[in-house]
């Protein structure tokens, strides 16, 4: 409970549950849903350094934070271009979005 | 805790029980947001481990980010996700089951990825900081983010406004595959 490997195995656990899920979704949602996971890994990483090595206990915080902003950013963005390509061609599957493919 | 329950039951096994719980509610969370075809269980799994973690954040020390993790992501991401499988994808249609070698070879990437992040974990020699401050308060992390940080937390905002307008405007404006009725 105490010691950085607990928080970091904690970490990695869930960046590669996310990064599972991110490879096997074709709804681009539950692609999106992947992504926060492996973001959040990412936070507890700093969490961990923060309070087990970093000499400022703040700056930790301070980069999950902007981490956070970048998170809710990306959610609104992705959201509504996953609205756009709904209203194009009425699938969020990721095998349907193929107009480009040669 | 009185002495007298603390003949009973002892703090430390309180700590670790809660522990327990935190690290439990992340994981089977992440499997519930990945694991099923539905995706409205894939938001519930999302909350449920954002809790976790809030948790594990309140046990590495810090209660200002799980409180801002619990508003930012149930209150705000896991919202805006429910409103956009509300406003695209009927849940009645039945998705064709997946190509089976593309759940294998996902599967084995993020076993190799683990892998080799662990060995990282594991050989580094992690060194702790010479002098540590043990300033955890709030009001240091207001004094950052207004003086060393200034610059960082002024483009956060920009960005965040130029994230809502390009939102607004690819969902209102872009969509456009069909008008709604009454339009010329």
């Amino acid at each position: 409970m105490n010691s950085l490997h607990t928080y970091l195995f904690i970490a990695l656990v869930l960046f590669c549950i996310g990064l599972f899920g991110l490879l096997k979704r074709r709804s681009l949602i539950g692609m999106l849903i992947s992504v926060e996971l492996m973001l959040n890994a990412v936070g507890l990483n700093f969490m961990a350094f923060n309070r087990f090595l970093a000499p400022d206990p703040a700056v930790g915080q301070v980069a999950v934070l902007f981490i956070m902003g970048i998170a809710a950013a990306e959610a609104a963005i992705a959201l509504s271009l996953i609205l756009a390509l709904f209203r194009k061609i009425r699938s969020i599957n990721v095998e349907q979005a193929r107009q480009l493919k040669g | 805790m009185t002495p007298v329950m603390g003949q009973y039951i002892r703090p430390e096994a309180v700590a670790w029980a809660a522990f327990i719980l935190v690290v439990g509610l992340t994981f089977a969370g992440a499997l519930i947001a990945v694991l099923p075809r539905n995706i409205i269980y894939n938001v519930f799994g999302l909350a449920t481990c954002i809790l976790g973690v809030a948790g594990l954040f309140i046990f590495l020390g810090s209660e200002f980010l799980a409180m801002m993790e619990i508003l930012i992501y149930i209150g705000a991401i896991s919202i805006a996700i429910v409103f956009a499988i509300m406003l695209s994808q009927p849940m009645h249609v039945r998705i064709p089951p997946a190509w089976r070698p593309k759940l294998y070879l996902s599967f084995a990437v993020s076993a190799v990825v683990f892998v080799s992040f662990s060995v990282i974990v594991l050989r580094t020699p992690w060194a702790v900081a010479l002098e540590r401050s043990q300033d955890w308060t709030v009001k240091r992390l207001g004094e950052l983010f207004l003086t060393r940080y200034e610059l960082l937390f002024e483009l956060i905002s920009l960005a965040l406004l130029v994230a809502i307008i390009g939102a607004i405007i690819t969902a209102a404006a872009l969509g456009g595959g069909r008008k709604p009725e009454g339009e010329p």
